[in-house]
């Protein structure tokens, strides 16, 4: 791998102009103002500007360099500028300040699909999608046949994509992308979509196109893929560069970095999540076997998860519970209070409540995980949106197998007996 | 062909507040097939799902003619011989042609905004290919011409090769008001209300249900105001012997007008352009 960067961004910056009233500037506006400008013209000698209008810089100040055939990702929350980014580097929106400078084919792919038309038939729309991504006739034909096997959608090929299942349109969408041979490939959360194993062979084909040397620029909330396909990653919050490095580093950061609390969440009455109705939340917590909060519990150890609530009005059969799960967004399990519980089917008064469960020792892996707080009336209705509430770090103190993390959701300790077999006469 | 045919094979690319682009015409010529394949798409959904599919060209200019032809007849709109439903026809032909490409480029860009916030291109492929797709059109409306000129038994003379020259202004044209419309769509889309009032408006000071010399003198300067005028003349005097006078003033007139909207078109859209993904 040389070093020599395909992508130089230096101090990039894009400013947005935000209209307080109407979403857009509407002709009248434009012509009232234009009008005005003369009375205005006097007036700033005195007063200022009237707040109508508000800048907003989506990127500040910007730096970075990416060699050729790196893999980086790019994370941060929503509102980071990632996407701002990503629209510079595809020349989709031109930069405020600063500039970038590419050195080879740039393809980006921020939505999978684009320019899809329903009413056109697989194969039209292969071409289509092919020319809008910048491939030429003799290319797409090239690799029609590719194409068309890493979809598996050979019997649908003259269907009209709109009788197409969902999971059929982003298999077709995601494989004219993939066989694109661009030199930068740029990807935005495009893996958001599909079932997890055709994610799994996206994430394949992008790390295949990153060992044949290529650049690739990923952005991504799921940190689980960042981590496995990227070396290195760029921390954005508020349109400036945080942190950029190696990718576990930089996960590691972003997660202490978003907006998180350990141990306990308690509600005013005025936030706690409601229906309105029944219930009201007041805390969740997570303590461990002493009784103690915890941010971190041992692998090796039980803890206890407590959810406390008001019931607001007579109920029966309220289910009250929460998710655990990876920074990847994938739940590991969900539980609730009715699952072996008799005493919670009664009927219920208004008062106040604790629903309390052990989770087992030996269940969850080494990880980072959240917990988001649930409720509901079986068969009846939601009563409360999953609403993240709580993070937990998990950490194993016995190295198991020489030590490191293992690879899964979940670490149990199973029964192992090794038994030596007759050797064959 | 080689392998990659496409973008940005430039090595070197440098993206920088305010750049203009030395590479845009030659982008342009490399995203041709980008625009083949957005006309295609057009071409292929307009008459993909519509039961009555390709006549939709004709439903609506043979409608409208026939209507100008009972008015015509009802006023006694004079014809210098010609049959009147051909006299309307011919002039229907433009005029349709220009008015469909006027609003399906104007209209253009905001409904490609799904495109236009993902992918870069030169944008210029968008309504350049709406005025394309409506040229598809105007060839079958053409076709339909050629057919009720034999029925009638209109023989056009050797002036009928310069009617490409003729559809060449009226593409100019159409192209050019296109141009300023759709990208003064993208930010304010009040510009949606403009246009029906402008092919509203333009079919009554065209010379479509009547014949051009029915406007007084003292009006003439202003009615050749409008460039449609020259085109229209232009096409009725290719097509129909006698119908019309050479119509070289208003011909001189549409052009200047059209050189000046076309210039001016791709000026003000080509200035727009980089801000489209950003107010779209």
């Amino acid at each position: 791998m040389s070093i020599d960067p395909v992508i130089t961004v230096e101090n990039l910056g894009k400013r947005y102009t935000l209209h307080h009233q109407a979403a857009r500037g509407s002709l009248r506006e434009k012509i009232t103002s234009t009008l005005h400008a003369p009375v205005r013209w006097l007036r700033s000698k005195s007063a200022e500007q009237p707040a109508t209008r508000e800048e907003f810089w989506a990127l500040r100040e910007v730096n970075f360099s990416i060699n050729r055939g790196e893999v980086v990702g790019i994370i941060g929350r929503n509102g980071a500028g990632k996407s701002t980014l990503l629209k510079i580097l595809s020349r989709i929106t031109e930069p405020t300040t600063g500039w970038v400078t590419l050195r080879g084919r740039v393809a980006s792919l921020l939505e999978v699909g684009t320019g899809f038309h329903p009413e056109l038939t697989g194969r039209e729309n292969i071409f289509l999608n092919g020319a809008i991504l910048g491939m030429g006739r003799a290319e797409i034909r090239r690799k029609f046949d590719e194409i068309i096997a890493f979809a598996e959608v050979e019997k649908f090929l003259d269907t009209p994509v709109k009788y197409y299942s969902s999971g059929m349109y982003v298999r077709l969408a995601f494989a004219v992308a993939a066989h694109l041979e661009p030199e930068i490939l740029i990807i935005d959360e495009v893996l958001a979509v599909g079932d997890a194993a055709f994610q799994q062979k996206c994430l394949g084909k992008i790390g295949a196109v990153a060992r044949g040397g290529r650049t690739v620029l990923f952005v991504s909330h799921n940190m689980g893929a960042v981590q496995n396909l990227c070396s290195r990653a760029i921390l954005l919050a508020s349109g400036r560069v945080v942190e950029a490095g190696p990718t576990r580093q930089i996960v590691a950061r972003y997660l202490e970095f978003a907006d998180q609390v350990y141990g306990q969440r308690t509600w005013s009455v005025a936030e706690a999540p409601n229906d309105g109705q029944v219930l009201r939340v007041m805390a969740i917590r997570v303590t461990a076997s002493d009784g103690s909060l915890a941010q971190i519990v041992p692998v090796e150890q039980t803890f206890q998860v407590e959810i406390d609530y008001e019931i607001l009005a007579p109920v029966s059969r309220l289910w009250v519970g929460f998710t655990i799960e990876t920074a990847s967004g994938d739940v590991v399990f969900c539980a609730g209070d009715q699952n072996f519980s008799q005493q919670a089917q009664l009927p219920r008064g208004p008062g106040r409540y604790r629903s309390r469960c052990t989770v087992p020792a030996n269940l969850l892996n080494e990880d980072h995980y959240t917990l988001s707080l649930l409720s509901h009336i079986p068969g009846i209705r939601e009563v409360i949106r999953p609403t993240r509430a709580l993070q937990l770090n998990t950490v194993q103190r016995d190295a198991i197998a020489g030590g490191g993390r293992q690879p899964g959701f979940v670490r149990p300790v199973l029964d192992w007996t090794i038994t030596p077999l007759p050797s064959s006469p | 062909m080689t392998d990659t045919p496409n973008p940005s094979e430039a090595p070197t690319l440098v993206l920088e507040a305010g750049r203009t682009e030395a590479h845009y015409w030659r982008d342009l010529w490399r995203y041709r097939e980008l625009f083949l394949f957005l006309t295609w798409r057009d071409l292929l959904v307009r008459y993909k799902q519509t039961a009555v599919g390709v006549a939709w060209a004709l439903i609506q200019p043979a409608m409208t003619t026939a209507v100008f032809c009972i008015f015509g007849q009802i006023l006694k709109l004079p014809t210098g011989g010609v049959p009147r439903p051909i006299l309307i026809f011919a002039a229907q032909l433009p005029w349709q042609f220009f008015s469909s490409s006027l609003s399906s480029s104007s209209n253009s860009l905001v409904s490609s905004a799904n495109l236009i916030s993902k992918v870069y291109f030169p944008r210029l492929i968008i309504p350049f290919s709406a005025v394309v797709v409506s040229l598809v059109d105007f060839l079958i409306s053409a076709a339909f011409l050629a057919l009720l000129m034999a029925i009638y038994g209109v023989v056009p003379d050797a002036r009928v090769l310069a009617l490409p020259l003729f559809l060449f202004v009226a593409f100019g044209a159409a192209l050019g008001a296109g141009l300023w419309l759709t990208a003064l769509n993208v930010k304010y889309r009040d510009f949606r209300f403009v246009l029906p009032f402008i092919i509203q408006f333009g079919l009554y000071v065209s010379p479509v249900a009547f014949t051009s010399n029915l406007v007084p003198a003292r009006w003439r300067t202003l009615y050749e105001l409008n460039p449609m005028v020259g085109i229209i003349d232009g096409f009725r005097w290719a097509l129909l012997r006698g119908a019309a006078p050479p119509p070289w003033s208003s011909l001189a007139y549409s052009c200047a007008l059209v050189a000046v909207l076309l210039v001016t078109g791709v000026w003000y859209f080509r200035k727009t352009e980089k801000t489209f993904a950003d107010v779209i």
